[in-house]
């Protein structure tokens, strides 16, 4: 196997030059700043502005926001997988197809007709209003960021989840039913343990890049909040400030490891292991 | 199979050095311009007029990005079409060369509007491309009383369908300007009050928006919004019963120029390039094509009546009289102005 090592060599390349390097050069930015003199000396006053309340408070509220949305999403995407590997394989993996054939169309391109749907002239407060049930401002709210958030990232908690399914090995269903367990029984202490790794993969992989969106609360919630990533893009682009704007990048990567290690945590805590 | 590597990477050398050596006789000018900023069919007549010479564009959405990526060493842009106080900076920075008027004899149609900039009055190193105001747009079947002062953006009557443009200078500047002061204020108590007005207006606006609020005028599902002459002036076509005001109390003017980059090696070609975005037949295109208004005079005259009597495009000397435009704030300042920004947009409303 040592002689095939060669070959991850172009993901190596390109893992040194687009992740580690850009890291230490974020690193670089958000610790040393120049002296009166011209020397480069360490600095904490970028993180200590990056740890400022206001800043602080941004974040919160896009962890708050990333966490509704990954709890909807495992709620709704879990049942979802549970009843796709139920289904029949062909059946399956039809109805796997159109969960999702919308992917395939840029997400940006989904959000700004989810704008014009949710629009006060719009045909959905159209329908309503024609079935009697009145007009109601839906777009430029915070249920409409919600909704944006969980619609674009269902599928990345679906599919990792609905995955760990069909690894499942039918016969430990079957002898878990042998031996006594009723279906509930079964679902908890045989199939919930075994898809764990999809869970694991499917909440990493909406909540991190859903710390960062913002293009989703400017369309659909009318940039009421300010969103980190807005913050980050002032810093960078409006104020010119690389190294406050590196310091809460490297903020941001420090609060989403203690949160990634915290679900990881919690899951070995909690589940019960097969015992 | 080393030998196809080593085969693929000989190959690899070869092929762009024989490709550029066959067209070595045209020059390629790199121009860097906002999204759908220039009528398409312009730059093919341009290089159908000038065979030797092949126009490269890229675009951008900000002068922010504009800047970082003309200024970046080793860029490789000649020709970019940055707004006025960004002109400003880059000035300051030497970064533009100094533009040869003998050789844009068509600069005589925008020579009138040039002079009135503050920034660059002479033309040294920057000519207007388009210009236009910021102002009110409203709808008129929702909105019955005359418009006329930026105070009816914080009237309680429409709340819940007004919309505030989301970015630090514009929004700042609509409660400045409100209150009378500077747009351009460096004083911190102003800029604070101003401030304080946005978090009081907050409950009543709908949206912070920006290219979406054009959308939500022309569907008629907003009464009252802030943004761009031009923008108004499209929505207009779209939906007649939307009008425009700069309010009594003034507002920003701003100006798109075209400039040349001091590392640009062809300027003889770039300055053939800017001179024929002066022509008034091509200035006019450009402009239909916009939306925005031009400084062209000799273009305005070949306007068709639609536009000129859209009340979004023709920016009127009395409007332009109490308008000014934005200063290049220096970086302490945009920190204070960034700073009360973010206290306007994480500020929540008791209700």
């Amino acid at each position: 196997m040592n002689k095939r090592k060669y070959i991850a060599a172009p993901y190596l390349v390109w893992m040194v030059i687009f992740t580690v390097i850009p890291l230490l050069l974020i690193l670089f930015y958000a610790f040393i700043t120049r002296a009166e003199s011209g020397a480069l000396i360490l600095t904490d006053k970028y993180i200590k502005s990056a740890l400022s309340g206001s800043s602080m408070s941004v974040l919160l509220l896009s962890m708050e926001y990333a966490l509704i949305t990954t709890v909807l999403c495992l709620l709704l995407a879990y049942p979802a997988a549970l009843f796709l590997w139920q289904l029949k394989s062909r059946i399956g993996s039809i109805v796997n197809l159109l969960f999702m054939l919308p992917m395939w169309m840029n997400f940006l391109l989904r959000t700004y007709a989810w704008r014009a749907i949710l629009d006060s002239n719009g045909p959905l407060n159209k329908l309503l209003q024609t079935l009697g049930l009145g007009s109601h401002r839906m777009l430029y709210t915070e249920g409409a960021v919600l909704f944006g958030l969980v619609y674009n990232f269902l599928p990345f908690m679906l599919l990792p989840i609905y995955t760990s399914f069909t690894k499942i090995d039918n016969s430990l269903v079957q002898a878990a039913e042998d031996l006594g367990a009723n279906r509930w029984q079964t679902l908890l202490r045989v199939v919930f343990p075994l898809t764990k790794p999809g869970i694991i993969t499917g909440i990493t992989m909406v909540f991190m890049p859903a710390v960062s969106t913002f293009v989703i609360s400017r369309l659909l919630g009318g940039s009421q909040t300010m969103m980190f990533g807005d913050l980050l893009e002032n810093n960078f682009m409006l104020l010119k400030d690389w190294n406050t704007g590196s310091a809460l990048a490297i903020v941001m990567m420090i609060m989403m490891l203690l949160s990634m290690a915290l679900v990881r945590k919690s899951d070995d805590d909690l589940i019960p292991g097969g015992g | 199979m080393k030998r196809i590597i080593a085969l693929a990477l000989v190959l690899m050398m070869v092929i762009p050095a024989v490709m550029s050596c066959s067209k070595k006789d045209t020059i390629t000018l790199n121009v860097l311009n906002w999204g759908d900023y220039m009528d398409p069919d312009v730059v093919k007549e341009f290089e159908k007029e000038n065979p030797g010479i092949k126009i490269n564009l890229t675009t951008t959405t900000s002068n922010e990005e504009m800047y970082t990526i003309c200024s970046t060493e080793g860029s490789k842009v000649d020709i970019l079409f940055p707004s006025d106080y960004m002109v400003e900076r880059m000035i300051k920075e030497g970064l533009l060369a100094e533009l040869d008027l003998a050789n844009i004899p068509n600069f005589k149609y925008i020579e009138e509007a040039s002079s009135t900039r503050t920034y660059d009055p002479e033309s040294k190193y920057s000519i207007p491309y388009v210009m236009g105001t910021v102002g009110i747009v409203y709808n008129k079947t929702l909105v019955k009383e005359p418009v006329t002062s930026w105070g009816i953006l914080w009237d309680e009557k429409y709340s819940q369908n007004i919309m505030m443009y989301d970015s630090i200078r514009d929004s700042l500047m609509v409660a400045l300007a409100y209150l009378g002061y500077d747009i351009n204020t460096t004083n911190l108590d102003e800029l604070k009050e101003a401030g304080e007005l946005l978090k009081k207006q907050k409950p009543l606006v709908v949206a912070y928006g920006t290219d979406n609020i054009k959308f939500d005028m022309i569907s008629g599902s907003v009464a009252l919004a802030v943004d761009y002459s031009g923008t108004v002036a499209e929505a207009i076509i779209e939906n007649p019963d939307l009008g425009y005001v700069v309010p009594d109390e003034g507002s920003n003017v701003w100006v798109d120029n075209i400039v040349i980059m001091k590392n640009c090696e062809y300027k003889e070609a770039a300055e053939k390039f800017l001179d024929f975005l002066c022509v008034p037949e091509i200035a006019a295109k450009n402009t239909e094509y916009l939306a925005y208004t031009t400084p062209n005079v000799g273009a305005i005259e070949l306007l068709d009546d639609e536009l000129l009597n859209n009340e979004a495009y023709l920016i009127t000397p009395e409007q332009l009289a109490r308008c000014k435009y934005f200063v290049d704030l220096d970086k302490d300042t945009l920190t204070e102005w960034n700073n009360v920004w973010m206290e306007v947009k994480t500020y929540k409303a008791e209700n």
